[in-house]
Formats: structure tokens, C-alpha cells, sequence
């Protein structure tokens, strides 16, 4: 690692840790507040499990160049694994109330283990990965994300109407990992910890040399052969990477829903749980950038937020709101302006760093301005 | 130190090599000549893992090639440098050049070798920092053979380095080749132009539909009537 690698870990690692805490701190004082704890702490956590989701894609997507249209799939099975454990923890008495260090550490394993079993899959799905490229590629893990939703429908143990009403029998906000409102403040520490520690090993992962490996294997697979890259081993090993953190999304999605149900990760679902809208945040925050992903989770749930609450939506005109209530038309006419108009996504493949982007946006700045007085200048003497 | 015995190669049902033999000692120049579809690249291909061989046998320094997969190929100090300019479009040249070191893990080696592969080719010296997608032709087949060389390889398997460049730069890259053979790289060369390839070749075969037709000293088939009415269109 040479030194300014080094130190660009350093500095943003300690701000990421500082502002870390600094959350946690100002979590704990609005705490239970109503505001808060009613509309910006669940905000916080779907964000949360939408950034791990669109960044994990473009693991797959923007960094090795494969089409994945079945992301959702390991996050069913990420939220279903979390769920369950939870279930089967509670029931053997290990833990009564949602609290205490039982709690935690029965959280924590649901989360990792989620991450693991998933991990398993994208290893299943990575294999013929080895032998298909593009639209062929598309269409396994297509397939892929509609056979796991109909396996878990048919789980004795899951049933096709979500854990509340199959043979578990418990609600998963009763006795599982599902928070309540107050618990989603008490618990948001866990839930942007996990999700910042999972983005910064991405980005180690995209940095380190088996990211450039990947990075070889999407822009020439032959070339990268004949460098000695044992190409059939990175696209696995990808594959499970990213199944590994969508596994993770979905535990945290469990966490802060009442109950599971599969419908929310069908491919026809019309709501933000989608695969095509994971599709969307990664193209619209740029391939290959996973500051990108991070912002654009961030814009489509706003984006969401709005379009289903949003005041303003009222005041449009018929038509309009007619087609506000199937947001899909909108992701879709945001995906066609974004390919038109920016075919690289917002970011391109730029990544934040706090050594370089404050002096990067300054020097962008100072141009802008010189540009205004520029402009201005050729306007007067345009006038005179 | 490169030696191919009873080679035989398909695609399915279609038979592209059909039992060659061909041998390369160390530090020659050796050039396999031949019309399009002849199964030059078949067999720089096979030699190199890329294509598995249906029979025969391919050894380099009497290790069996045919057991070893393509990754660990390069270790062994044989490098392959694909036809058609395939480099990592979106990585600068110098992160191309880092790449084709991707297995050496000594860095006072790498930039050992980084200095001499400048050192081969200044353009790229030049262009260090700029995205290999946005080079030349000429260029990026420079990029590509020097991404080959970083590995420090005893053997180099060039697949048609002239394809679609422009004479100037023909000669400038067979130039380099010839530079290359005499800093004591042993290559193997697949060439259309089969002028130039045997102008500095120390030996060739002329490969036809997947028989080795006719080898020799390079001299001897540049001046043999069968070749020149052939491929040198004399």
C-alpha cells in the first residue's frame, strides 16, 4: 500500500468514525421525539438497506460489467434467513425483550448469517456466470430472483402470506427482529453502523488489488487471462461478495418492518423493493461508483418519499398524479433522462475522498466563478 | 524450450489443428505463417490454456502446458499477447502495465520492469497517465506487448501484432519484435504479413488448414516460389 492510499484510509477512516459517533450522539438526544421517531428514523433505515442494495449491485454491475437482474433475490433470502433465526432464538428463550446483550448478539448473528446464506447463493448463481455474458446472463439471474420468491412461498415454515400468517405463527414485530417505532431510534446505531462498516469494505474490496482484478475482467477477459487472472475465480468470488451485502440489506429490511412477505421482493412489485429499481440507483449514481450508489439510494428514496407523501403532488394536474401512482413510470422516465443526458450517471466512476474532493470542488468552484465574471464581462461589452 | 508434439485442436465437430508439431529453442525467433482460418491463433491459443487441446502434447522446458491452467501459464514464464489490441480500455496505461504484473509480487521487480518496458516503447512513457481506451491503434498494441512483458517472461507469443495498423507503424512494431529477440526474449510469432515476419524470423512453418505445410530457415521460404506465390504475392 503506498503512503497516500495509506493516508487517505486515515483520514477518511477517522471523519467516517467521528461522524459516526457524532449520529449516534445526536440519535440518543432527539430520541424519542415525534418527528424523528415517526418519519426520519424509519427514513434512516430504509436508506440504509437501499445504499447496501444499489452499492452491492454495482459490485456486479459497475465494477465487473455483468448484468444482475435478480439482486432482490438475496435480499428475500438475506430478510428471510435474519427473520427466521430471530423467530427460533426467541422461541428457544435465549432472548424475551427486544434489549440487553442476548439481544445484541442474537441481532448481530441474524445479520451475519443472512449475509452468509446468501452469500452461498450468489456463489450458486456466480457459476453460470462463468460461462454467460450479458442478456443471457440477465436472463438466469431474472429467473433466479422469481424462483426464490416462489421457494420461500412454498417454505412450510415462511407460507405465501408472510411469517405473520404462515406456520410460524408469531408476527415477526411480536417476537422477532421486526421493531417497533421506538426500537428503530433505539437501534438506528446498529442498523447505519452495519451499513457504513459493509460500504467500507466494499470500497477496500474495489480498492484493493482484487478490485482491479475484476475492474481487468470487465474492460477485456481475454487480456486479463493472459495477465495470469484466474478470471473463472473472480467473477464467483464477486458474486458472492455482493450476494453477501444485499443478504445483509435484507436483514436490516426485516429489522425495520412488521412483518416479511415476499411480495415485496416479486419483480412485478410496483413499490421501491424491486430489482429493476436497484437497476435504476446504480445507473442513476454511476457504474463503478460507489459513492454513487450511496448517494442515489438516498435521492430515489427521497424521490420515493415524495411521490407517495408529498404535498406538492396534490397540487399537479390529473393526468399527472394518475401516473404517480405506479412509480415504476417514473423510475422508468428518470432511467431514459439519466441514459440520455448522462449516460455515466452522476458520479461516473468518481469516488468521494476527503483528500481530494474538498480541493477538487474548490478548484471547480473558483472556475465557475471566473466563468460568471467571464460571462459577464462579454455581456457588457456586448452593451456597449 | 517451446515444443509441440501431434497437436490436435476442434471446435466441436470442426477440427482446426490437425496434428502439428512445431518447436521454438531458446531465444530464437520463430514465425508460424499462414492464410486467415489456417489455426494460427488455435494454436497459440491452446498453447497458452485459452483452448483446451482434444490430443497431442505442449511442453515448455519439459513442463506439460496441457495440465497447467491458463493463470498459472504466465508464471511459468510464458507471456501471450492476444490479437486485436485487447487492452483494459478504462484503466490508465500505467494501471494496464500494473496489471500485466498482477502475479510478480516483488515491486523492486515490477518497476524494474516498468523502466525497461518505457524504455522499449517511449510513447507509452508518454502516456503513462492517459486511458488506454483513448490510444492509438499502434499505441494500444505497444500497451498490449509491453502489459506482456512485465512479467519478465523467457517466452512471448505475439498474435498478429501488425493487424490493422498502418505501414509506418508495421515497421515500427516489427522493429520493437526485433529488438526484443535480440535483448534474448524467446518468441513465438503469428503473422499475416508474412513478408515482414520473415524478414526477421529465424525460422517459420506456413500453417494450412491445420497441417503444418512446409518450415524452414526464414530465409530459405522467403525465397522459396511455393511461399512467394503464396502469401508473399509474387
Amino acid at each position: 500500500m503506498n503512503k497516500t492510499v495509506k493516508r487517505g484510509y486515515i483520514v477518511n477512516g477517522l471523519t467516517a468514525v467521528l461522524a459516526y459517533a457524532a449520529f449516534c450522539v445526536l440519535a440518543a438526544t432527539l430520541g424519542q421525539e415525534g418527528g424523528f421517531k415517526l418519519i426520519i428514523a424509519p427514513g434512516i433505515w430504509q436508506c440504509c438497506y437501499l445504499i447496501l442494495l444499489a452499492a452491492s449491485l454495482n459490485l456486479v454491475l459497475g465494477f465487473m460489467g455483468q448484468l444482475s437482474l435478480g439482486h432482490c433475490g438475496f435480499m428475500a433470502i438475506g430478510a428471510y434467513t435474519a427473520a427466521l433465526m430471530s423467530l427460533a432464538f426467541e422461541r428457544a428463550g435465549v432472548y424475551d425483550e427486544k434489549s440487553g446483550a442476548a439481544f445484541l448478539a442474537v441481532l448481530f448473528l441474524c445479520i451475519i448469517s443472512a449475509g452468509l446464506l446468501a452469500a452461498a447463493f450468489g456463489v450458486l448463481v456466480g457459476i453460470p456466470a462463468l460461462r454467460l455474458k450479458g442478456d443471457y446472463l440477465a436472463i438466469i439471474t431474472l429467473g433466479f430472483g422469481l424462483i426464490i420468491v416462489n421457494v420461500i412461498n412454498n417454505l412450510p415454515f415462511a407460507g405465501q402470506n408472510g411469517l405473520a400468517e404462515g406456520s410460524a405463527a408469531a408476527s415477526l414485530y411480536a417476537t422477532g427482529l421486526g421493531f417497533g417505532s421506538s426500537d428503530r431510534v433505539a437501534y438506528l446505531w446498529a442498523g447505519v453502523g452495519v451499513t457504513a462498516l459493509c460500504v467500507t469494505l466494499m470500497f477496500m474490496f474495489v480498492r484493493s488489488k482484487y478490485g482491479r482484478a475484476v475492474r481487468a475482467i470487465r474492460d477485456d477477459e481475454i487480456a486479463a487471462a493472459a495477465s495470469g487472472i484466474n478470471t473463472g475465480y473472480y467473477k464467483v468470488l464477486t458474486f458472492a461478495f455482493s450476494a453477501f451485502f444485499a443478504g445483509v440489506a435484507g436483514a436490516l429490511y426485516a429489522c425495520c418492518n412488521a412483518s416479511l412477505s415476499t411480495v415485496s421482493f416479486s419483480f412485478t412489485n410496483g413499490s421501491i423493493l424491486n430489482s429493476t429499481f436497484v437497476v435504476v440507483m446504480v445507473v442513476l449514481g454511476g457504474m463503478g461508483s460507489l459513492t454513487g450508489s450511496v448517494v442515489s439510494a438516498v435521492v430515489m428514496f427521497l424521490l420515493n418519499y415524495q411521490i407517495a407523501n408529498g404535498a406538492w403532488v396534490d397540487a399537479l394536474p390529473g393526468f399527472i398524479q394518475g401516473a404517480f401512482t405506479y412509480p415504476m413510470l417514473v423510475y422508468a422516465v428518470v432511467l431514459i433522462v439519466i441514459i440520455m443526458f448522462r449516460p455515466k450517471g452522476i458520479f461516473g466512476a468518481y469516488e468521494f475522498s476527503l483528500l481530494r474532493t474538498p480541493g477538487e470542488l474548490a478548484r471547480r468552484l473558483r472556475g465557475l466563478g471566473r466563468g460568471k465574471r467571464a460571462n459577464k464581462g462579454g455581456k457588457e461589452a456586448a452593451a456597449q | 524450450m517451446l515444443k509441440i508434439e501431434d497437436l490436435h485442436v476442434s471446435y466441436g465437430a470442426v477440427r482446426a489443428i490437425k496434428g502439428i508439431s512445431l518447436e521454438v529453442d531458446d531465444g530464437e525467433l520463430v514465425s508460424l505463417i499462414g492464410a486467415n482460418g489456417a489455426g494460427k491463433t488455435t494454436t497459440l491459443h491452446t498453447i497458452s490454456g485459452l483452448v483446451p487441446a482434444s490430443s497431442g502434447s505442449i511442453t515448455l522446458d519439459g513442463k506439460d502446458l496441457r495440465k497447467t491452467p491458463p493463470e498459472k501459464i504466465i508464471g511459468l514464464g510464458l507471456a501471450h499477447v492476444p490479437e486485436g489490441r485487447h487492452v483494459f480500455a478504462r484503466m490508465s496505461v500505467e494501471e494496464n502495465l500494473a496489471m500485466g504484473a498482477y502475479i510478480v509480487r516483488d515491486k523492486a521487480k515490477i518497476k524494474r520492469q516498468l523502466d525497461m518496458v518505457y524504455a522499449h516503447f517511449p510513447r507509452l512513457a508518454e502516456r503513462s497517465r492517459q486511458l488506454a481506451g483513448t490510444l492509438s491503434g499502434g499505441e494500444q498494441q505497444m500497451l498490449a506487448m509491453g502489459r506482456a512483458l512485465m512479467t519478465e517472461p523467457k517466452m512471448l507469443l505475439l498474435d498478429e501484432p501488425s493487424m490493422g495498423l498502418s505501414p509506418i507503424l508495421v515497421k515500427e512494431i516489427f522493429s520493437i519484435i526485433r529488438e526484443l529477440h535480440d535483448a534474448g526474449i524467446t518468441i513465438l510469432l503469428v503473422e499475416q504479413n508474412a513478408k515482414m515476419a520473415l524478414a526477421i524470423s529465424d525460422r517459420a512453418y506456413v500453417l494450412e488448414t491445420g497441417l503444418i505445410s512446409m518450415s524452414g530457415p526464414a530465409q530459405e521460404l522467403l525465397h522459396d516460389d511455393k511461399v512467394r506465390r503464396a502469401y508473399l504475392g509474387a
